[in-house]
């Protein structure tokens, strides 16, 4: 299998060094689709937009692929459906094939060429659980000062304990984005969102917690949360603005400032599925890029119309205004406090199309931080997992294609030339603590709250 | 035996048409009439005095108006994803030309539009799957039935399993039908999906039992004097199942089919929310998920529908058995 990866690779990358002196490059450059019917899933979140774009905007038939788009009902289902063939690709938590390759749950090696987008995120807390914050809060100009660290919800928490009480927040999946982006908020802040011990069976992720986590769909945090089951819940676009629009809830941090520009949702196939249809996935990929690079261009330009396909029933479904809130670059904290940022929901700029290794590398870090890695590893374990599931290769095929091919422009993507797939170390988190991809050991070490090097529960 | 005649409850609207009306026909025009659209009328003056009263965090609970809104927005969406089909095909051959020119000895497959189904296609599916599992069961039912019926033997071997799986939900079966659906039915290229036979096969479980049960009960109250007539005449096994036990069981064998054909609708229904297949159970569940200001409206033209589906569904079954059984008396209503 691999082999004949290799050989189309060769005869892809040949095509291309012939393709700069013969004229018709396009179809050259990658060969026909393998599988030409596709069906892909995805989870009712406003980050699914690149699909929904390559969908409407034709971009999959120019590529000739003749996708359909299917809701799914949580990211269970998805990865279950990715993993025995029902779907041919889906619309993944970075967390997923990361999870899925090293046996944490579900076990099956899945990959990934395409990375979705950056930040989308928020922390949303119920209106009685804001009322008791919003005493710890400094305020200026009667607003409170963004971002709100954890330390404010410390107290709140502490009272429920008192009460006698347990504090229960939602996420959407053990492995998700949300799950890593609350816990590492909540630590931040002092307080221990509980660790995972799989070896002993305990897969809950509340030993030892201040907070209990537990795992709710996207879709059904709103009404969770309006239940009362739990009292806050972190989750993706549109679900934070939800809460605001029924006034049920007020969201009191995004992920973009927990950390500036994480790595969000990723594009995730079968690794039997893309040494299958090689062609096929670079076509995906293709097509996937320009819708990405549509939705950021023109700063936000396109962002109104975009939201309007997202509105419509069969992909996110939920109102215009409320995807609008967050998808045109504000974002709604307490209602009324309506804030800019710009970067809130990022497909293409800052290179957000590709999968990078230190992107991985986070993700794996925070796994055996709470104890999903129940044994400490050595730096190269989280290199080779890195290596195994995030394929720039791919990536990098299809973006010289496209470049190829006249639609995008080589400055638009990262140089592949000496691109060695790691970000240089990132400080802009919450609690500064700079993040290094090639030293995750090190990295571990430097929590107050988490497990580290040769820890065990 | 099919006799089709003028039905006897479009009598009276002949008389009115004619103008002359006797007073059993007033009568009858009143009770057929005047009754219902009074209480639907009133049902509707009760459901928007409650509606304007309950509010969801999706907004205020949708009254009838809203209600015939959604029906209007679900129909306009029907049509303009048609046309977008109509231009997904025409796309298509423009892709199949060009390619053909670029690779002459490529054989052309013409896909199928890949847009998101509508509200009708998804009633489609519904009626299709629902259909096929009825079917399945009936054909696995009605046979047992009489075996059951004519053997007190094979009664009294089966009865207790009858018994046993009869309560059973829908929704205990669908995991168990899921995961045996998804390991025995494995095809490169499937005839029909995976999804499909997971709610075909749930239907079936679920509405095998009434039509068992009705059958074999109708088979056994058989008149002892036609089994008589039957000795006597020295029928065969089979003609003795023919021409005696048959059409002494239907009208039995008929109140089973409704009752299933009913069960089958709501099991089919609970078994696509659950399971996420295509069908009307799929759209109702979406629309919860999506949360947006029109969904409760567009649950409730869902709910709308599949009680009229539903109902015709067992009108339906009450044609089919005037048609076939000899006793008219058993099948009034």
């Amino acid at each position: 299998m691999m082999k004949g990866f290799k050989k189309t690779f060769c005869g892809v990358l040949a095509a291309m060094t012939l393709g700069l002196s013969a004229t018709s490059v396009a179809d050259d450059a990658v060969g026909w689709p393998e599988k030409a019917d596709l069906k892909f899933g995805f989870i009712k979140l406003t980050d699914m937009a690149p699909l929904a774009i390559a969908y409407e905007k034709g971009y999959f038939e120019e590529e000739g692929l003749f996708v359909t788009l299917e809701a799914q009902a949580n990211w269970k289902v998805l990865l279950d459906r990715v993993i025995d063939g029902q779907l041919d690709g889906a619309h993944m938590l970075a967390g997923q094939p990361l999870g899925a390759t090293i046996g944490y749950g579900t076990e099956a090696h899945i990959i990934t060429a395409f990375s979705m987008d950056l930040n989308g995120n928020g922390i949303t807390v119920s209106n009685s659980v804001w009322e008791e914050m919003k005493k710890h809060i400094p305020s200026k100009d009667g607003k409170p000062v963004h971002p709100i660290k954890a330390d404010t919800l410390k107290p709140v928490v502490e009272q429920y304990k008192d009460a006698g009480k347990s504090f229960k927040m939602g996420m959407v999946f053990p492995v998700s984005t949300h799950n890593y982006e609350l816990r590492y908020w909540l630590a931040a802040g002092g307080l221990n969102p509980g660790y995972y011990a799989p070896h002993k069976g305990d897969t809950s992720g509340q030993l030892q917690a201040d907070v209990l986590l537990s795992v709710t769909p996207p879709p059904q945090m709103p009404a969770t949360l309006e239940a009362g089951t739990i009292h806050g819940y972190c989750v993706g676009e549109p679900w934070n603005q939800q809460a605001v629009f029924k006034g049920i809830g007020v969201p009191v941090i995004t992920d973009y400032e927990i950390w500036k520009n994480n790595p969000e949702k990723v594009f995730g196939v079968s690794k039997a599925w893309a040494e299958e249809y090689p062609n096929t996935h670079i076509r995906v990929v293709k097509a996937m890029i320009r819708a990405a690079k549509w939705l950021d261009e023109n700063n936000n330009a396109n962002r109104p119309e975009a939201v309007k396909i997202l509105s419509r029933p069969n992909y996110v479904g939920a109102d215009y205004d409320v995807i609008a809130n967050s998808m045109t670059g504000t974002f709604e904290y307490e209602k009324g406090d309506k804030r800019e940022i710009p970067d809130f929901n990022v497909f293409f700029r800052h290179n957000a199309t590709y999968p990078y290794y230190s992107d991985a590398i986070w993700y794996l870090t925070q796994m055996r931080r709470w104890g999903q890695i129940s044994e400490s590893k050595p730096d190269s374990w989280y290199m080779d997992i890195a290596k195994k599931v995030y394929r720039p290769d791919i990536y990098t095929q299809a973006a010289k294609s496209l470049i190829a091919e006249g639609k995008m422009s080589a400055d638009e993507f990262p140089d592949f030339a000496s691109e060695d797939g790691f970000k240089p170390p990132q400080s802009e988190f919450i609690d500064n603590v700079t993040y290094d991809g090639r030293k995750p050991n090190e990295y571990l070490s430097k929590f107050p709250i988490g497990l580290k090097d040769g820890d065990t529960l | 035996m099919v006799t089709l005649t003028f039905p006897t409850w479009m009598e009276p609207y002949r008389a009115l048409a004619t103008g002359k009306v006797s007073r059993d026909q007033w009568q009858a025009l009143m009770r057929q009439l005047l009754w219902p659209v009074l209480g639907i009328g009133l049902f509707l003056l009760l459901w928007q005095f409650a509606a304007q009263r309950i509010d969801t965090s999706l907004g205020q609970f949708p009254g009838p108006a809203q209600v015939w809104e959604q029906a209007g927005n679900l129909v306009s969406e029907h049509q303009q994803s048609r046309e977008r089909e109509v231009a997904f095909y025409e796309r298509q051959e423009k892709y199949i030309a060009a390619r053909l020119q670029q690779q002459p000895d490529w054989e052309p497959v013409t896909r199928d539009y890949t847009g998101a189904p509508t509200f009708f296609d998804q009633i489609g599916t519904s009626l299709i799957t629902v259909m096929s599992g009825f079917l399945l069961a009936s054909m696995i039912a009605i046979p047992l039935g009489i075996v059951i019926g004519l053997s007190s033997t094979v009664h009294a071997a089966v009865n207790p399993l009858v018994q046993l799986f009869k309560p059973v939900s829908p929704l205990a079966w669908l995991p168990l039908v899921t995961m045996v659906v998804s390991a025995l039915y494995v095809s490169d290229d499937p005839m029909v999906s995976k999804s499909f036979l997971t709610s075909m096969f749930t239907v079936s479980l679920c509405c095998l039992w009434p039509t068992l049960m009705n059958t074999a009960v109708g088979v056994t109250s058989v008149s002892q004097d036609l089994t008589n007539v039957s000795r006597v005449l020295r029928l065969n096994a089979l003609s003795h199942v023919r021409k005696i036990v048959l059409p002494s069981a239907l009208p039995m064998m008929f109140t089973g089919l409704r009752l299933s054909l009913g069960i089958a609708w709501m099991v089919l229904i609970a078994a696509e929310m659950l399971a996420q297949n295509p069908g009307l159970g799929k759209f109702v569940w979406d629309e919860f998920q999506n949360g947006s200001s029109q969904s409760l409206g567009r649950i409730m033209v869902a709910v709308i529908v599949i009680g009229l589906i539903g109902f015709l569904l067992d009108r339906l079954m009450l044609m089919l058995q005037r048609a076939l059984v000899w006793d008219k008396a058993s099948a009034q209503r």
